[in-house]
């Protein structure tokens, strides 16, 4: 300790020569800081790059849809200038026109129908097949498009083109709620038959709750076997434990329909001691169970890992310690060990919940009809339908389920608690 | 060996041998019995079998031959919780999710034991290692000296009447530790409770214990109290391995009941008292403490034999000077000599007569 660091009777420490302290430690840090920042830096851009700015991007989309708007100019000045009530008027009907003789030049008719189509499905072919005859039609053009089709009277389409003119729109995330608009602009539900992702959502979160229960079940004891084993033993339950990571994801899926199928290996053995008849053999796959086993199989060691590192840790002195106070091994289990596990569940649990909730493959390989997760709806958008902004809808909603159980977890147990490794 | 008799066999270990794999023996053939209200302390180098000696009267382990006897009562298979015996562990193992509080009353709860009851046990054990104030702190807000505390009143405060520490003092800086030493010495004082102690220290050891036994190999080398323990030990490894100590090896020349005389490797002789010698002619190694050296003639024995002895460093220790010096070929002969007024004081390259007590120079089996 020098008289660097002595008080002064009043105001901030400074050094020796009169320069506040903390300036000059910021200043003989400073060299280190910047090493250190250079070092992270690839990292953050390529995460930056390849996660932040994606992601993003993603929830843009699900709000974010230029395809009407970009296409109409003429339509969306119309909009501005009669505010919504306005009487869909002749002038209206003209700014249609010169808009598809645009989309025809331009060749995006099939774009802007898309966009419409999103919120009333038919009206695709409604703008392809006007377009090809807008430059023939001849004034009044509200009477020779409603002759054209007409849907083009419809209040609603028209309550769908003031709405698509704004390319910020939340009726994504109503659609993902099986929502939509009445012809007013009110937000109204969807028939019950047509109703899918909020039943979709609510299975999803039950099988990942289920899944990640059961891994919990299975993985516990086996991460208790692992950290009390001797290190021989315990590195070969480990390598036991690591193999499906080292097995193809597909080569693990497409075994477990060879086990589970009705004509396959299980069903044979139950046949074949009798447990069943021949006509009653199980449909073990191609449902919500097939989906359960596979995926419990799959998502096992990301519990296993986080509580065999928790569990590592803690030394058997305490189980012998309440043991020796008079605990039964039960008590003993559950009043001492098993709440020091608790980060290692956490984290475990919260993992495999996660990785769950946006399991793809194997519900797609495995899940049949009703094992579908909400993953799948959302590929089928991307890749089908061609509906990103639902997709990114359906994915962003996903993202908040999972980040509330995060705020869950920190409430309960504590982000900083959580161990993973 | 035999265990010192005593006319209560509390705790009686009974031809006890323990294995973990099947090939060697961790413990061989342990007979000890311990009386009720004894200070025993299990001593010893590491893997010399004392900690399984103690883990087995705890319950974690079980004997692989032999009884173990509680008060009269085989309880080889007792399972730990029915045993009633308190325990003090290494790292203390003060459970981390609960309160002192809580740690205290968990052995009373799981005897459901009603709370005004538990409250009032578990502050009268606060109290009694002047922690009362700390009941709703955390182990980990606590200090090594303040859990080693809170361990102790844990292993208390269900009244057991056999209390088991393994090296309970092991984690804490030296003052601390020779603090603690006491307190618990007290403890076992007021409260009459048998005390079965497990430490690497032989300091702790002599300051605690009513016996010692000294581990190693498996076996108990030496039984006894710790007195007997530094003065007379029995064999080399017990002479080695409490306090500090000088060897000489030699030959035994002459040899009656109590005194030899033996032949060291430079051709000297010196006397000393015969301890596991069976015959003339026999090696030897003769053990004396530092602190019984002496260099002045008229501080020995008339008749004794004395030898030379070359200064080769001396060391200021305070309370006393270690004089290291060049003695029949060695060059590790230690001798302590307090530091009181006219101390006669010693330079490096003196050449002077050395000898001792016949009866401090302890000729041992050759190790």
């Amino acid at each position: 300790m020098t008289d660097a660091t002595l008080p002064t009777p009043s105001g901030p420490l400074t050094t020796a020569d009169g320069r506040p302290l903390k300036a000059a430690l910021a200043a003989s840090l400073a060299v280190r800081r910047r090493r250190a920042l250079m070092l992270v830096a690839p990292l953050f851009l390529f995460i930056l790059i390849s996660f932040i700015v994606p992601i993003g991007q993603m929830l843009f989309k699900s709000i974010y849809n230029d395809g009407f708007s970009k296409n109409a100019p003429a339509l969306v000045q119309w909009f501005d200038e009669h505010p919504k009530g306005s009487e869909i008027d002749e002038s209206a009907y003209a700014a249609l026109r010169s808009d598809l003789i645009l989309m025809r030049e331009q060749k995006t008719a099939g774009e802007a129908g898309t966009r419409i189509n999103y919120d009333i499905s038919g009206t695709r072919s409604l703008f392809t097949g006007a377009a090809r005859k807008a430059e023939k039609l001849e004034p009044p053009y509200k009477e020779a498009f409603i002759a054209l089709d007409k849907d083009w009277g419809n209040p609603n389409v028209w309550r769908a083109l003031r709405s698509a003119a704004n390319p910020f729109t939340i009726d994504f995330y109503l659609a993902a709620n099986d929502m939509t608009r009445d012809e007013t602009g009110a937000i109204t539900a969807v028939p019950k038959d047509q109703q899918v992702y909020k039943k979709l959502m609510g299975r999803t979160l039950m099988l990942s709750i289920e899944i990640t229960a059961l891994c919990l079940l299975l993985g516990f004891p086996i991460a208790h076997l692992l950290a009390t084993l001797p290190m021989r033993k315990a590195m070969l339950l480990m390598i036991f434990v690591l193999l499906p990571f080292w097995t193809s994801l597909l080569v693990r899926t497409t075994s477990w329909m060879v086990l589970l199928q009705s004509q396959g290996v299980l069903n044979d053995v139950f046949v074949w001691l009798g447990v069943i008849g021949e006509d009653g053999r199980i449909q073990m796959i191609y449902n919500e169970m097939g989906t359960i086993i596979a995926m419990t199989h799959i998502l096992l060691p990301f519990t296993i890992l986080p509580l065999y590192s928790v569990m590592k840790t803690i030394p058997p002195s305490y189980v012998r310690a309440a043991r020796s106070l008079g605990a039964t091994s039960w008590t003993a289990f559950r009043r001492v060990y098993l709440p020091q596990t608790l980060p290692g569940v956490g984290a475990g649990g919260l993992l495999v919940f996660i990785l769950a909730m946006g399991y793809y493959i194997t519900p797609a390989l495995v899940g049949g009809a009703d094992g579908q997760m909400i993953s799948n709806m959302i590929a089928f958008h991307m890749q089908k339908s061609l509906n990103w902004s639902l997709a990114a809808a359906l994915a962003a909603q996903l993202l908040v389920v999972v980040l509330i159980f995060f705020w869950i977890y920190d409430k309960l147990v504590g982000i900083d608690k959580m161990k993973l490794g | 060996m035999t265990a010192v008799p005593t006319d209560e066999g509390f705790v009686v270990f009974d031809h006890v041998q323990k294995s973990y794999d099947g090939e060697t023996l961790v413990v061989k053939d342990l007979n000890l019995s311990i009386a009720k209200g004894e200070f025993l302390t299990m001593l010893g180098p590491s893997g010399s079998g004392k900690t399984t000696c103690l883990m087995m009267l705890a319950g974690f382990e079980t004997a692989t031959n032999g009884r173990i006897l509680l008060d009269g009562t085989n309880i080889n298979e007792m399972p730990p919780h029915k045993r009633g015996i308190g325990m003090v562990f290494q790292n203390y193992a003060l459970f981390p999710h609960m309160t002192v509080g809580e740690n205290l009353a968990f052995p009373l709860e799981v005897r459901g034991m009603g709370k005004a009851e538990r409250e009032a046990k578990v502050m009268r054990a606060l109290d009694m290692v002047q922690m009362g104030k700390f009941a709703n702190r955390r182990p980990a807000q606590l200090s090594g000296g303040q859990q080693q505390r809170i361990a102790l009143a844990r292993a208390l405060v269900f009244d057991p009447s056999l209390v088991l520490m393994d090296e309970p003092l092991g984690a804490l800086d030296k003052q601390l530790r020779e603090h603690m030493q006491f307190e618990i010495k007290h403890l076992h004082e007021t409260l009459g409770i048998t005390v079965v102690y497990v430490t690497h220290d032989q300091g702790e050891a002599l300051t605690m214990s009513d016996r010692v036994a000294v581990f190693n190999d498996g076996r108990i080398q030496q039984l006894a109290p710790p007195d007997e323990l530094y003065e007379r030990p029995k064999n080399s490894f017990v002479a080695q391995f409490i306090g500090e100590n000088n060897k000489l090896p030699g030959t035994v020349e002459e040899l009656d009941d109590e005194k030899c005389l033996v032949r060291l490797e430079t051709g000297e002789m010196i006397d000393a008292t015969p301890v596991n010698i069976r015959h003339k002619g026999q090696q030897t190694l003769v053990s004396i403490r530092p602190e019984r050296v002496e260099f002045k003639p008229e501080m020995m024995p008339p008749g004794a034999h004395m030898i030379e002895a070359e200064v080769l460093e001396v060391i200021y220790m305070g309370d006393i000077f270690r004089t290291r010096m060049r003695v029949a070929g060695t060059t590790d002969f230690v001798m302590k000599s307090r530091n009181t007024i006219g101390q006669t004081k010693l330079k490096p390259g003196e050449r002077l007569k050395i000898g001792w007590h016949p009866a401090d120079a302890r000729a041992l089996d050759p190790m």
